[in-house]
């Protein structure tokens, strides 16, 4: 396997040339926001919140999505990028209804630690303020479309880890939602084995376990590192 | 509430300040020249419209305060209801057990918008103080900031919402 050199933030940084730059800025310990990134999962860059500045190009890249090269000068954290990752952040929460104060996930909540860490203290853009449905069919879990950013997470865990495939997108724009099966209630979703990879997945309140209130939803990702690690590096570690 | 939690801090405040405005004091009038203005809630009804628009006139620094004025928040999840008559038919009339009527008393009872907006949404604001609410260690790092005169600039944990 060759490796590449290439600089991130004026640092020099080796890289196997099959890394991203966002696993090769994360190998030299620079962090870049991600959202719909998961450790074990496909990256497919949904969100655009990890996208930088590559020299000798105009347009911003997702870290997660694109090879490192050689020679590669990579920028995370200019003034543009904030800029945008802002923007970005405010779209967000402008597209549905993510009330913190009464959500599942408040106080665990990716969306919402995103907000804290690029400053986000108001959103510019005028709110739909369109409701979206809430399935609670399926006797264990409930799906809040409102807290639903489209991240993917869940439709990619159940489809490579779990390999059930209940979850995907139907719809375009506005109106794109997650589905289970052939767009049928959770509940009715034959596919569905009730693991509840999609609920550790989640990065927000859609997802959660039924009878969980306010701030009562915090996610154990465990299970799903474990799985991963065994598979990618033949490691049972429990 | 989470204002009051200041404790003994509401002292040094009250020496530096003047208060001329408040939902409790007994003031029917918004004064003029007003330095800072903190607004608590979102422009659901007429009154709340008319009394932004008044705001922003006389004053020189609007803050909003808390989520309710920087998102709309729970007051806001009425929206997917539809316009204000949707909304009072579903709490009056849909949802009531005995003597089911939508209360009317014009001029005295102001009407309701159909959409619940944040603040800024309506006038421009200049300082944003989210949570739900802003705990009193942040209300007090923002009011120092406003009393030294600087532009008020919170950071990390001293913006989260909910």
């Amino acid at each position: 396997m060759a490796a590449k050199t290439l600089t991130i933030d004026g640092k020099m940084v080796g890289a196997h040339e099959d890394q991203t730059i966002l696993e090769a800025a994360r190998d030299a310990g620079i962090k870049i926001p991600t959202l719909c990134h998961l450790e074990g999962l496909s990256d497919l860059g949904a969100c655009r919140l990890c996208l930088v500045e590559v020299k000798g190009s105009n347009r911003l890249q997702p870290a997660c999505a694109i090879k490192v090269a050689e020679g590669m000068e990579v920028q995370t954290h200019s003034e543009r990028l904030q800029k945008y990752r802002r923007m970005i952040l405010e779209l967000l929460f402008a597209e549905r209804n993510h009330v913190c104060a009464v959500c599942v996930s408040n106080g665990h909540c990716e969306l919402q630690n995103l907000a804290i860490e690029l400053g986000m203290d108001h959103v510019r853009f005028d709110y739909r303020f369109s409701g979206f449905d809430v399935d609670i069919t399926h006797n264990r879990y409930g799906l809040d479309h409102n807290r639903c950013i489209l991240c993917t997470r869940c439709v990619r865990v159940c489809n490579e880890v779990e390999g059930a495939h209940t979850w995907d997108v139907a719809g375009r724009g506005a109106d794109a939602r997650v589905i289970t099966d052939l767009k049928q209630p959770w509940g009715e979703a034959d596919s569905c084995t009730a693991c509840g990879k999609c609920v550790m997945a989640c990065p927000t309140g859609a997802l959660f376990y039924k009878g969980s209130t306010v701030a009562e939803m915090e996610r154990d990702r465990t299970r799903l590192e474990f799985i991963v690690t065994a598979r990618e590096k033949k490691q049972w570690i429990v | 509430m989470s204002f009051l939690d200041l404790d003994e801090w509401l002292f040094d405040l009250a020496a530096k300040i003047e208060l001329v405005y408040s939902p409790i004091m007994d003031i029917k009038v918004y004064p003029e020249n007003v330095d800072v203005v903190l607004i608590e809630g979102a422009v659901a009804n007429e009154d709340h419209l008319q009394l932004i628009h008044l705001i922003r006139k006389k004053t020189k620094v609007l803050v909003s305060f808390g989520d309710c004025a920087v998102t709309g928040n729970v007051t806001a999840l009425r929206n997917f209801l539809g316009p204000a008559e949707h909304v009072l038919r579903r709490a009056y009339l849909e949802g009531a057990d005995i003597q089911a009527q939508i209360p009317s008393m014009p001029g005295v009872v102001p009407a309701l918008l159909d959409t619940v907006r944040p603040v800024h949404e309506i006038v421009p604001v200049e300082v944003f103080l989210p949570g739900c609410p802003p705990p009193a260690d942040r209300i007090r790092a923002l009011l120092e900031q406003v009393l030294a005169g600087e532009a008020p600039h919170l950071m990390g944990s001293q913006i989260k919402f909910g």
